[in-house]
């Protein structure tokens, strides 16, 4: 037949190709895993200062690769922000878009040995003293991990462990993590917690197996379990992706209540919009392991910078807003493991022209809180 | 034959009257059946040649076995499902085989949904060549035909699912679909696996195939923005029953039912200027297996009366085509 030929795919590697870069991989994850299990470090080598000492968190050049056998994925190439103390910042993006990975570096919680944190800083205030969680061996990182920042993942059903009950994997994180509390006390303020989160009869929840709860009942148990030591910082990685539209009402509103209520940040990753824009402060909008666009909910939502932002707000249908045809981003995210030089957007923008085709574009300002990475923003070449 | 019912309504594709699907979770001592799960509990309607009907609702709320019992990939326990004109519900098996291929599904998830053994070209081709769509000799040029309308390039034909992304997938079900000449496909939640950019491309496609060839789609989803865009007409399901059917404007401009109420003020918008007057539903939906007596919703209804509690509200037509069936609205 003629016009169909088996096109050979492009990034077939040869077995020689292959075990090169076996053999290179396996080089950069040894020499990142010894740095992770070093024992006995001194804490100065990971203390470091905050840019600002409000900010709870400062991401700051972050790179996180995974080492496959057919090549690097840069995964997340290059992430700065911030989380500022006592607000909500929103991480949007589409699925492989890196909003994950990067949530993961800051728990060092990435798939090891083939994922690793390769360049850049991530610093923790921990209230006293600054982390730099890059640099910090595991040892010292379980201390900080679910105490001062705790995780909500998104699969309320794999994420409880079947074989034991509710009360008991709430009992573990404050018996771990909280010092002089007894196993009677530690019962005692987890039935509390439950309570909190809005579950009617905590006692009986305590005794029961997560088999027995409802996906927004598990839900409210793993909000417990993250908020039993009171920490600085919440993850929620999708909340509520996988609830119903009544349920995720609930949850959104039982988070929001939490936090007025400890005065936690939380760093809540969606591709929902509409969750972000109703309850963040900051947005954050990645493509492709980069940030693309970064500003508070306002300037992100009423005026979009990035050509990818706005084709995102198109392409959402909208209730009680009528459109003809939705607006559809031709095409697809560029493979990971070949990226282009120019502008990763490039190919798929309806907005390109001839400079598109030079480097990777830098984040240009636009107003003190709201940047975007496009030439189009680029004030300063207009002006000439 | 007795079974065929001809009726003189020929604008409808397709009519369900009374539909009823239990599954049974009890038997007794001797194996008679004796508990049942009305996943499925008297549920109508009709869908007109051409157009789109929704069904909204959470998990658990029994659209999906709707969908599947239309196609009869259910064996349903009560009710009529009549078909341009023909009761489907009592065929056998060589008529059915003969049905099929006019009634089509497109499954949620796009990576369980297509064998991994088989190429793009034999997924699709499959039940071409069973159902003799076309000749031999023309078999692969409209397979490729097929494709070419769904977006899929020629040099696909060879390769295999794994080599594709989600959006790429659900065209190939869609394409599978398609090859089959139907005249009414389900859609079992076609997008809810997809990003958002992803979404917008395969509901355009969706509907750009809808009017060029004037199928008409049951397109089943738990997400409200997207039933509204592509729907002619929807309806509302909770726990096995439908509580709010009427046009899309009816549903969306002026929802009765409180259930249908709060279904839409829990949507959350991407405008950060719009605070809503949220209704927040308390609880969970309670277990199929044991439903609360009187109206279903009685135990999470914020306008919760006596009478709710004991008597089933009638499913009545209030509206031109805007059906409800809520104790807040006059019974008879």
């Amino acid at each position: 037949m003629n016009g169909i030929n088996k096109n050979k795919n492009k990034y077939t590697l040869t077995r020689k190709e292959e075990r090169a870069i076996i053999r290179e991989n396996r080089k950069m994850m040894r020499h990142f895993e010894k740095l992770k299990k070093r024992k006995n470090v001194s804490e100065s080598e990971y203390l470091t200062q905050m840019r600002d000492p409000n900010n709870l968190v400062e991401f700051d050049d972050l790179h996180t690769y995974f080492y496959t056998d057919i090549g690097t994925v840069k995964a997340v190439d290059g992430v700065s922000f911030e989380i500022p103390k006592g607000s909500t910042v929103g991480v949007v993006g589409e699925s492989g878009c890196g909003k994950s990975v990067t949530s993961l570096s800051l728990m060092q919680l990435v798939q090891a040995p083939q994922g690793q944190v390769v360049k850049g800083s991530i610093r923790f205030n921990a209230g006293d003293k600054c982390y730099d969680i890059v640099k910090m061996p595991t040892e010292a990182m379980r201390k900080i991990r679910g105490k001062d920042i705790s995780m909500i993942f998104q699969e309320p059903m794999t994420s409880l462990n079947p074989v034991f009950t509710i009360g008991s994997q709430i009992d573990e994180v404050i018996l771990l993590h909280l010092e002089g509390y007894t196993k009677k006390q530690a019962k005692e303020k987890s039935i509390e917690m439950l309570k909190r989160v809005g579950i009617a009869r905590p006692e009986a929840v305590y005794d029961s197996y997560p088999h027995e709860l409802s996906g927004g009942m598990r839900q409210r148990v793993m909000i417990a379990i993250a908020l039993a030591c009171e920490p600085k910082l919440i993850i929620a990685d999708e909340p509520t992706t996988a609830l119903d539209v009544t349920i995720q009402a609930q949850i959104l509103d039982l988070l929001r209540e939490i936090k007025h209520k400890t005065n936690s940040s939380i760093m809540l990753i969606t591709h929902d919009l509409g969750v972000v824009a109703e309850m963040a402060d900051y947005v954050v909008v990645m493509y492709a392991g980069r940030i693309i666009e970064k500003g508070t909910v306002n300037d992100i939502f009423l005026d979009p910078k990035h050509p990818y932002t706005i084709g995102l707000m198109k392409s959402k249908p909208v209730v009680n807003k009528v459109v003809d045809r939705l607006y559809s981003i031709p095409g697809q995210v560029p493979n990971p493991i070949n990226m282009p030089n120019y502008c990763y957007f490039r190919d798929r923008c309806d907005r390109r022209f001839d400079k598109c085709a030079g480097d990777y574009p830098p984040l240009y300002k636009i107003s003190d809180t709201h940047y975007a990475a496009c030439y189009l923003c680029d004030k300063s070449k207009e002006a000439q | 034959m007795d079974n065929t019912i001809k009726t003189n309504d020929t604008q409808y594709c397709l009519q369900v009257k009374n539909l009823k699907k239990y599954f049974t979770i009890g038997k007794t001592f001797f194996g008679t059946p004796n508990q049942f799960l009305k996943a499925v509990d008297d549920v109508s309607f009709d869908i007109e040649k051409g157009t789109t009907l929704g069904l909204v609702g959470e998990s658990g709320c029994g659209k999906t076995t709707v969908g599947r019992s239309i196609l009869r990939l259910h064996e349903i326990t009560d009710g009529q499902i009549i078909f341009n004109g023909v009761d489907i519900t009592k065929l056998k098996h060589e008529e059915l085989r003969r049905l099929r291929p006019k009634m089509q599904l497109i499954f949620q998830d796009p990576y369980s949904s297509l064998s991994p053994r088989m190429n793009v070209g034999e997924i699709i081709g499959e039940a071409v060549k069973a159902h003799r769509i076309v000749p031999r000799s023309e078999y692969k040029d409209y397979v490729l035909g097929v494709m070419q309308n769904c977006g899929l390039r020629p040099q696909y034909f060879d390769r295999y699912p794994h080599e594709f992304s989600g959006g790429q997938r659900q065209r190939i079900c869609i394409a599978r679909a398609l090859a089959l000449k139907p005249e009414f496909i389900v859609c079992d939640e076609p997008v809810s696996a997809l990003d958002v950019s992803i979404q917008a491309q395969i509901i355009n496609l969706l509907k750009d195939l809808q009017d060029q060839y004037k199928f008409s789609y049951l397109f089943i989803s738990h997400d409200l923005s997207v039933v509204e865009y592509i729907s002619h007409k929807v309806g509302v399901m909770y726990l096995g029953n439908i509580v709010e059917m009427g046009t899309k404007e009816q549903i969306f401009k002026n929802p009765m039912h409180p259930y249908t109420k709060a279904l839409l003020s829990a949507v959350p918008v991407p405008d950060p200027t719009v605070k809503m007057n949220r209704i927040i539903l308390q609880g969970d939906l309670p277990s199929p297996a044991n439903p609360p007596k009187g109206c279903k919703f009685c135990t999470r209804c914020p306008n919760c009366m006596d009478i709710c509690k004991e008597v089933p509200p009638v499913y009545k037509e209030y509206e031109k085509g805007h059906k409800v069936a809520c104790h807040l609205y006059p019974q008879d």
